[in-house]
Formats: C-alpha cells, structure tokens, sequence
C-alpha cells in the first residue's frame, strides 16, 4: 500500500519549515473518502430497494458468476502488479516500473472488455426493472472509475520515461497519488461484487 | 495531476499573477483573493435571489395568482432557494470568511491546495449562471429546492435536468473546498501552534468539511440516479415502475440535513470571533465550544429522517430521528450559553458588528426552539409542509446566518479595504433588517399553526393580511439593502483608514497590515497562543481605564 506520509524526500527539514512539507497525498486520500461516500449512497440505496421493494417474479435472475469472478481476479491481480510498480519506482528502476504499470493498465482495460461482455450477454436492459437499472448504475459508475485509472495509469506510465519524464524515485506523487486510488477502485469493486452477485 | 502547487512553486507565485483589480477576475490563487472573489460573487446571487424572493413575496400578497402564472411561481420558489443556499450561503460563509481566514489562522500563507482552490471558487459562476438561465430557455426546474420525485420527474425535464447540472458543480466546488479546509487546518498549522489554541472558527470550518466531504457526494450520487429517471425513464424514484421515492427523501435528507449545518456552523464560527474582540473577553468556555462542533458534526449526520415524519416513517424510526434531535439541541444551547456568557460583564462596544451578532443570537434561538418543536411527531404532522416551518428556518438561515454575514462584513471590512465602514449606515441597516426580518418571517409561524401550506401562489382569503405583513416586513428587508450597499461602496473610497488593527484584536489576521501583503505577513508568521487573551493585561491593551467603546475607537 501507499503510504500517506509526505512523498517529499525531505521529511526531516519540513519538520522545521511546514511550508515545504507536500501534503498532496493526504488531499487526495481526503477526496477518495468523499468518493467512498458516493458509492456508499448507491450502495445503501441498492439494498433498501434489495430488502422493501420485491421484484415481479419475471424480474428475478441467477446472475452467472464465472465472468465476474474473472472481472475480481484481473482487479485484485492489477492491484498487485501497481504495488510492483510502485516498489520499483522507489528503487530507482523506472523501466521495470514502466513495465508493471503497462501490465496493470492491460489487467484494467481486460477488465473493461470483459464488463462489456458482461452487458451484452445479460437478459435485461438499463430500464427493464428496478434490480436491471440499479445494476447498470452501480457497475456503469464503477467502471467510470476503472477507465479514468486506466487512463491515468497510461499517462504515468508516459510520465516515467527515462531521461524526460517528471515521474521519478524523488517526484512519485503522480504515481503514488493514482495508486492509491487504483487500490480503492479496486476495493469498491469487492464490495459491490459481494453485494450485487452474492446477495 | 493538478492537485496543488509544488511548494517549490510558492515564492515564484505572486510575480505570476496579475495586480491591482484585474487580479479579482483572474484565476488567483491568493487565498485572499479567492475569498474576496466568493464573497462579492455570492452577493451579486444574493441580490438576484432577494429579487425572485421580492417576486414571492408580492405574489403572496393577494390570494390570486395575479402577479404571475402559477408554474412560473413555482420556477422563481425554485430559483430562489437554490440561489440562496447554493450560491450565496454556503460559498459565503465557507468559501468566502473561510478562505480569507483560515490560512491567517493557521498562520499559513496559504491554503494548502491554492490551484484546487481557485478551481473551486471557478467552477461557482458558470454554474450559477447556468441554473438562472433555464429560466430564459426552458423555464426553470419547478420542484423546490429539495427535487423530490414525483414533481421533479413529471415536471418540465429540462429546466430539471440543468438544475441536477448546476447543482453537481456546485457540490462539487463544495467538495473541493472542503478538502482543502481539511487539510489546512490539521496541515498547514505553523509549528508550535496546537489545535486547541485555534481560533474558533478553524474548528467551525474544520467540523463543516467533515460535513461536505461525507454527505456532499451523496446527494451527487442520489441527482445521478434522478437525472437518470428523467432522462432514460428508469424508475429508481417512481412506484409505477417498480421503486421507491422514499429512498430519495432518504437520501436527499443525508445530505441535507447536513447541509444546514453547513450552512449555520461556519456562521458560530464566526460569531465567536466577532464577540470576544468587541466584548473585551476571552471566549467563554472555548473546549465546550470545541467538543460541541464535533457533537453536531457527528450527531447532524443521524437525525436527517426529522424531515421525513409525514413520509410514512415506521415507529421506531420516528422514536429514534425524534430524540437524535432532541439531542442536537444540547451541543446548540451549550454554544447559545456561551455567547451570552461572553457578553456578560463584557465591556461591549454596541458598534454594528456585534449589533449584527447579538441579533443572530435573539434570532437563532427561536429558530432553534421552533426547530426542537418541529421534531416532535405529533407536532410536526400538524404543522410539516406549512409556513410554520418556511418560518423555522429562515429563522435559522436568515436571522441566524445572514445576520452573522454582515456582522462579518463589518467586523472584517477594514482589515480587508484598509478603511473603516460608516456606523451611522451599519446601525440604520441593523435596525432595517432586524424589523423587516421579524416582520417577514414571524407572522408566518401564525400562519403555519392556522394551516396555510408552503409553496402555493393561492391561499384561502383569510390569511390576507397576515400575508400581507409578512410581505411588508419583506420591503423593509429590501431597503434595508440600500444603506448597505451605499456603506460598502463609498467607505470604500471614502471611508477612514482603519489602520492595521482598528478594533485591537489579538488573531492573526489583525497583526498585520490592512489590507494584508500578498504574503500574508512581512517576515515570520506571528504565533499566537491566546486568540482570545483579553482581559489578561497584555501591554497593547489596557482594560482597566478604557471601556469598549474607547478601545474599538482608539485605533484610528
Ligand atoms: C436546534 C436545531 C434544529 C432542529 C431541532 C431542527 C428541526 C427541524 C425539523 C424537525 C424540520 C422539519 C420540519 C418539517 O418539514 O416538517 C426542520 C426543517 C428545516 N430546518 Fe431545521 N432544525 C434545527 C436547526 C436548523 C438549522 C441550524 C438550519 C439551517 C441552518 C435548519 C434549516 C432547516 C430547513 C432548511 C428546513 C426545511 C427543509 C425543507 O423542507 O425545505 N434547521 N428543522
Ligand atoms: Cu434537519
């Protein structure tokens, strides 16, 4: 995991001059708690609908698990390999942190394949019933998530280019900032894979 | 990613922005600028939504819809609430005092994501602009400020679709302010400077981000899903179709509920600060006032269901919003306790400043009782819905934050112009607002406990002339705007100069020059310990032979 400790080098002399101390990561970490919140109202609304509103018996499906259960394994597995990039960055080996974070962003966009195939194979469609458009807003909003990371995973990814790039073993906030965030995405996915498939 | 500046970028920074007025319509990262671009920003709102809410108030005086069609008055009651707490509240006594202060206060030079910051401020006049020119194209959303389904879903879509808009962006500014208050409070502070010696309204911003950061991004989520029903027909919201508009009342109240604490905590914030300078007295009671912010951060996150008693609420829901309620009532009196006991024995200067905060005490304390009684079932179920509570909280937001935003403007205008305001004006518009405020707003309690409902263009002839009233004491509250205005602009060239430190206040923003320099202060940050060490004999001060009246005027 991403530490929240200052990512400026200089940790002891910001002690004597706070002007100098970085607390980027602690904003960021700051603005993931208010987008934990959103997905906390989708989430609370999901389960009242799930406990007070009972769908029409045609409405009810068994939701196949195996694409899902892949769509976890490439987010969990994406989330080592950026931890991977992230160690080698503070290593000083920017080409084997290039590396890691290309494999990540490839585990990120299969994922996203893998969600579109998802949709269209499903027998219902955004407005067919409650369950049906809940199920499009949660997973449509999560994988809004997924390809703004991707994205973002490829621009620093750009940035780490050696000689050029700002990315570097002194400057990681880039990477740590959207790492950090990677690793929620991820978690957010754990949560809505148990409340929307297993329960 | 464009987070903040680096720090290394700091010293560099005020060569890169433009000076003199231009600053004040550039993308300005100065905190004070910021500040000072919220405030007169969220004033221009302020009057367009006295307009729209003059426009209700002549509506009312008759019972006929004769000044205006009854879906356009609907449109203006829209306009006029989202205006007034979107656009001028809450960026005003956040955006505005917060970004002016907080930094003084925490003895930083400034917040600690300056470009966030100007991105937030930024993202405030698009969207307002946007929500009052659906009026011109579509005819704006009619369903309250609150958009609760049905009426937002079977309602014109479009005005309702660009207030979802406009309302995102400005959460979404309040959001970004809200971290960047966070992390500059517990952050930023200068070393040697605890937490506990803060001024009060640090902790007032402090706790009010708590709120923004947790429940502004549910009410985001809960206008996706609504947009969503209005565009793609989805029924998140409609029991035709399989849902359940109660989970918008839900979570619509998480967030608002929240939200008038958002509204009313920076403005006790502020008011602690005001009342000591002119009192002469340390704040009484500071770590009560401390723990009584944290008590209504927690507890206004749990009683959001008190508006929600007529929703067909189960029982015990009802049992346990009613005494969450009940029990915000104890960290709010604690803080009312407090200010008087500030006041008492005070040497208080009665200058416009502190007229301003002791009529936000009178004020708020009746909207805090009606509020109490509203929190009673079987007293909410006669009244919910009527005048009675449209009496609550302008109570609240009026009498209570409002008035603080003036007393704010006076007690601050000089440090921030370098010249004094007129008193004679300031006194003449205290007592114009007061008057017209009470005359507005308390007959509407009258009219709520005889059952007049909110939101309606006609209304049974008996309750005429109490309307009638109320719309005089609106006039009043009108032309209580004039000497205001006048005061602000001619003291602005013409008024006294103030000197650094007119009122001889001991927080940071007074150690300095008025206005300050772009650095906040020439040389080192100073660090002050006692925000409020009046009364202990510090040699700038001499208690013992001037009265308050002498030392708020020795300054000149
Ligand atoms: C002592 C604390 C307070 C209590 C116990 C309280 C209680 C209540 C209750 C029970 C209602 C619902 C009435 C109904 O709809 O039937 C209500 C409405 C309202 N309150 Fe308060 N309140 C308090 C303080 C405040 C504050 C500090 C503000 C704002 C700064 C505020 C603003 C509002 C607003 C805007 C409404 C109406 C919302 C709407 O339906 O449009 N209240 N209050
Ligand atoms: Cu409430």
């Amino acid at each position: 995991m991403t530490s929240l400790k200052p990512s400026s080098t200089d940790v002891a002399s910001s002690a004597t001059d706070h002007a100098h101390q970085d607390h980027r990561m602690f904003g960021v970490a700051t603005f993931l708690v208010a987008d934990a919140m959103t997905f906390a109202g989708f989430f609370a609304a999901y389960l009242t609908f799930h406990a007070v509103n009972p769908l029409q018996p045609d409405a009810i499906y068994e939701l196949e698990l195996p694409l899902p259960i892949l769509n976890t394994v490439l987010l969990l597995v994406s989330s080592a390999t950026f931890h991977k990039a992230g160690q080698n960055l503070r290593k000083g080996a920017n080409q084997v942190c290039r590396q890691w974070l290309m494999l990540t962003a490839v585990l990120g966009l299969a994922f996203l394949v893998s969600q579109m195939v998802e949709y269209f194979t499903l027998p219902f469609g955004l407005t067919d019933n409650l369950f049906a458009s809940t199920f499009y807003a949660l997973t449509g909003f999560h994988g809004l998530h997924v390809t703004l990371g991707a994205l973002m995973i490829l621009i620093v990814w750009w940035q780490c280019r050696t000689p050029a790039g700002r990315v570097t073993s002194e400057n990681q906030f880039p990477l740590e900032a959207v790492e950090l965030y990677w690793h929620f995405v991820d978690g957010i996915w754990v949560v809505l894979f148990l409340i929307l498939y297993l329960i | 990613m464009t987070v903040s500046l680096t720090p290394q970028g700091e010293q560099h920074r005020p060569s890169l922005q433009p000076t003199g007025w231009l600053r004040y319509f550039s993308f300005s990262v100065d905190h004070k600028v910021i500040g000072l671009q919220y405030l007169v920003c969220g004033f221009l709102f302020y009057l367009i939504g006295g307009a729209l809410a003059g426009a209700i108030r002549t509506e009312l005086v008759s019972p006929m819809s004769d000044f205006m069609p009854r879906d356009v008055y609907n449109q203006v009651l829209t306009l006029h609430g989202t205006v007034m707490i979107f656009l001028w509240i809450v960026p005003v006594v956040n955006g505005a005092f917060g970004n002016y202060l907080i930094p003084f206060y925490v003895g930083a030079r400034d917040m600690a994501f300056p470009r966030l910051n100007a991105v937030a401020f930024w993202l405030i006049p698009p969207a307002g602009l946007l929500l009052i020119s659906s009026y011109f194209i579509t005819g704006a959303a009619q369903s309250g400020w609150t958009a609760y389904p049905p009426l937002s879903t079977t309602t014109a879509a479009s005005g309702q679709v660009i207030w979802i808009l406009s309302v995102l962006l400005l959460g979404g500014s309040s959001i970004f302010g809200g971290i960047n208050f966070i992390a500059t409070v517990l952050k930023l502070r200068r070393p040697g400077l605890k937490l506990m010696q803060l001024p009060m309204y640090c902790w007032a911003m402090l706790g009010t981000s708590i709120l923004v950061v947790l429940s502004t991004p549910v009410l985001a989520g809960t206008l996706i899903l609504l947009s969503f029903d209005i565009v793609a027909h989805t029924g998140f919201f409609n029991p035709g179709l399989g849902g359940n508009v109660v989970v918008y009342q839900h979570l619509f109240w998480f967030y608002s509920h929240p939200a008038v604490y958002i509204m009313v905590l920076p403005a006790f914030g502020l008011v602690s600060e005001i009342l000591p300078v002119h009192c002469r007295k340390p704040l009484f009671g500071y770590a009560t006032m401390v723990y009584s912010i944290m008590a209504i951060v927690v507890l206004g996150l749990v009683v959001w269901a008190h508006h929600m008693f007529t929703s067909g609420t189960p029982p015990w829901m009802r049992l346990f919003f009613t005494i969450a309620t009940a029990f915000i009532a104890v960290p709010t009196g604690i803080k009312f306790f407090n200010w008087l006991a500030t006041l008492w024995g005070g040497r208080i200067a009665l200058n416009s400043a502190v007229l301003f905060s002791c009529g936000f005490i009178i004020n708020f304390v009746l909207g805090g009782i009606t509020g109490v009684a509203l929190a009673q079932v079987p007293f909410d179920v006669h009244v919910h819905d009527t005048y009675f509570v449209v009496a609550h909280f302008h109570y609240i937001v009026y009498g209570g934050t409002v008035f603080v935003i003036f007393a704010s403007i006076y007690h601050w205008y000089p440090k921030v112009t370098g010249r004094m305001l007129n008193e004679t004006l300031g006194r003449l518009h205290f007592l114009l607002t007061f008057i017209g405020f009470n005359l507005c707003f308390a007959p509407q309690h009258w009219l709520g406990l005889n059952g007049m409902p909110r939101r309606v263009a006609e209304y049974d002839p008996q309750f005429a002339f109490i309307n009638q009233l109320s719309s005089a004491g609106a006039l009043l509250m009108a032309i209580s705007t004039l000497p205001f205005l006048w005061n602000v602009v001619d003291s602005a060239f013409r008024g006294e100069i103030a000197g650094d430190n007119p009122w001889n206040a001991l927080t940071p923003e007074w150690l300095t020059s008025s206005p300050p320099p772009v650095e906040n202060w020439e040389g080192e940050a100073p660090l002050v310990h006692e925000p409020y060490g009046y009364g202990v004999p510090i040699d700038q001060i001499d208690l013992a032979a001037a009265s308050g009246s002498d030392l708020w005027s020795s300054g000149k």
